[in-house]
């Protein structure tokens, strides 16, 4: 924002994210939590809020809810229970959602992130609690009805609810990057925004630069990507300085983010003024966390991203930028520090990893858990290129058809010719065609240009389709152009 | 709602209809109206014991850590649950549209 209206105004936005947890059974019944099948085959009399029914709490519900509140340093409360939240609309089959509202799971937490601009930032986590998610429901226009799935009513949420402490939407961006990293080494979700297991919510609002108090918020929601997020907000920002440089008042709302449209609407429901009427849910008794189950999951949660991110630049020298990429997918991690119980030089592993193994990955819009390359494979390509048995050229290629064909290293070196040429006769072939193509060249390297040296050098990798030894290519050069110029 | 003193209106127990989806005809407005107040008249008597040394308490039953293990058991065929559906369509329950 570099408009007169940037310094005017500050932004304020505070996020809800809603994460559903990956437990086999949902939260209060035995229903598979499984998503894509068939409408409403994945339901039962609880989870239908069916008269006579009572709901149970998932243990490991519970146990990820832990792992979540202590990933994100929140204080846990050493009693939980849960609540109704009230409401009527046709994705609810109760007509109340059971929710947690004065004694969540935690509360006072917090996320470390790092900005575009390589800054560190703290944003606080004001609460998490754990609640049943609502069914599905599809607006059919032409019958001028709503269908209605109930498979994902009872799926376990964990709210994940910010403070208003980030300040712009690419902020919002980082942090939601720095929160999906967090939850994945958990474990707990698949955290796949397009499937809507992280769902994300956004409270914005507009305060004159230096006002303490809030301005008067909107609350976003329909995004479905990060980027949707930061569009979203990017826009909403922009309308809401629009209304109150020209005077008029952002009025307490609902607005969904249109894709299509690029816009922010005003949602229509017709739903009641937000009117919840929380209270204990009787069916579901209170729980004690007590030292022994807060130990316990202590002990199931992994080395986190930032702590791992540390040790890979203490421990194994990578610079802060390679460490970040690496520890951006723990399966990247995992690979990495497999490969450095193989090869003493981190660096190079780094190097071929954050270079040539990720590019294939993008070229092949490959995740790095679906590829098949074993870490041994991999340290044995670097290794050939150090026994000049590859070129960085053929090892690259040999990495692309280990890849696509899944072979050992050695098979395919052998298969498709890639070891590198070291035989003399060959070489000399080589380099007495160049000689006789680029006389110009030749003269210039007589002539004391040694750099032009260079130039038949990569000459040579072409005509050899990268294959040519180019330390011995050079040794050749020179010894044929000495000979020649004595003669 | 001040402390003995009632105040139920009949806005009240039209809002409160209407949050409950409850439609109310006639003279119900009136009658509930009395009624509520009756019941909060009665209840407010609590309000004269001294509590202070209660623990403010969601539930009844000394009974605390009610868990079920993490196991799948069969849910309904969708042939069942389109039995209790008022409208149903391919196997979807169906609702007057609802405008989100």
């Amino acid at each position: 924002m570099n408009q007169p209206l940037g310094q005017k105004y500050e932004t304020v936005i505070g996020l809800e994210v809603h994460l559903q947890l990956s437990t086999r059974t949902k939260i209060f019944c035995g229903c598979a939590n499984v998503f894509g099948r068939d409408p409403n085959t994945q339901t039962c009399p609880v989870c239908l809020g069916l008269p006579g029914t009572l709901p149970v709490l998932n243990k490991m519900a519970l146990e990820y809810a832990l792992k979540i509140a202590m990933a994100l340093n929140c204080q846990i409360n050493p009693l939980i229970k849960f609540d109704r939240k009230n409401y009527y609309y046709p994705d609810l089959p109760k007509g109340y959602q059971i929710s947690q509202y004065d004694k969540p799971v935690a509360y006072d937490g917090h996320v470390w992130m790092t900005t575009v601009d390589g800054q560190t930032r703290k944003i606080n986590i004001k609460r998490a609690h754990l609640e049943e998610d609502a069914g599905k429901l599809i607006h059919d226009d032409r019958s001028n009805s709503s269908l209605v799935d109930y498979n994902r009513t009872g799926t376990p949420l964990v709210e994940i609810v910010s403070e208003p402490d980030l300040r712009s939407p690419q902020e919002v961006y980082d942090y939601l990057q720095a929160l999906k990293l967090t939850l994945e080494y958990l474990h707990v979700s698949d955290c796949d925004m397009e499937k809507g297991s992280l769902r994300c919510d956004a409270n914005v609002s507009i305060r004159g630069a230096g006002q303490k108090i809030f301005g008067t918020k909107t609350e976003l929601k329909n995004m479905n990507s990060f980027k949707a997020v930061r569009t979203a907000l990017e826009f909403e920002e922009k309308r809401q300085r629009e209304v109150v440089s020209s005077g008029g008042r952002i009025i307490q709302e609902t607005r969904l983010w249109s894709e299509e449209k690029g816009t922010t609407v005003t949602m229509r429901s017709k739903e009641e003024a937000h009117d919840y009427r929380y209270f204990p849910e009787p069916d579901l008794v209170p729980f004690d966390i007590d030292d022994a189950l807060i130990e316990e999951v202590r002990r199931s949660i992994p080395e986190l991203p930032r702590q791992k991110f540390e040790r890979f630049v203490g421990e194994y020298g990578l610079s802060e930028y390679d460490a970040r990429i690496i520890v951006a997918d723990q399966h990247i991690a995992h690979f990495f520090e497999a490969c450095t119980k193989l090869y003493v030089d981190t660096k190079k592993i780094s190097n071929w990893l954050n270079g040539p193994l990720l590019q294939e990955l993008n070229v092949r819009k490959m995740g790095f858990s679906d590829i098949k390359i074993k870490p041994e494979d991999f340290i044995a390509i670097i290794r050939k290129v150090d026994e000049n048995v590859l070129s960085n050229l053929t090892a690259k290629e040999t990495l692309k058809q280990v890849l696509d064909t899944g072979k050992d290293v050695a098979a395919v070196i052998r298969d498709a010719g890639l070891a590198q040429v070291s035989d003399s006769s060959a070489l000399e072939g080589i380099v007495d065609e160049l000689i006789r193509e680029h006389q110009n060249v030749v003269g210039q390297i007589r002539e004391g240009k040694a750099s032009a040296i260079g130039f038949l050098v990569g000459q040579a990798m072409r005509k050899s389709q990268g294959k040519a030894n180019p330390k011995m290519i050079g040794e050749i050069i020179q010894r044929k152009l000495s000979a020649k110029s004595d003669a | 709602m001040t402390k003995s003193q009632k105040s139920i209106t009949k806005e009240d127990v039209q809002y409160i209809a209407s949050l409950s989806r409850i439609h109310l005809q006639g003279d119900e407005v009136e009658r509930l109206t009395k009624d509520l107040e009756d019941i909060l008249r009665y209840v407010h008597k609590l309000e004269k014991l001294d509590v202070r040394a209660v623990e403010a308490t969601s539930h009844v039953l000394p009974l605390a850590n009610v868990y079920r293990e993490d196991e799948v058991r069969p849910s309904l065929a969708q042939a069942e649950v389109m039995k209790v559906a008022v409208m149903s369509h391919n196997g979807f329950l169906k609702v007057p549209k609802v405008i989100q």
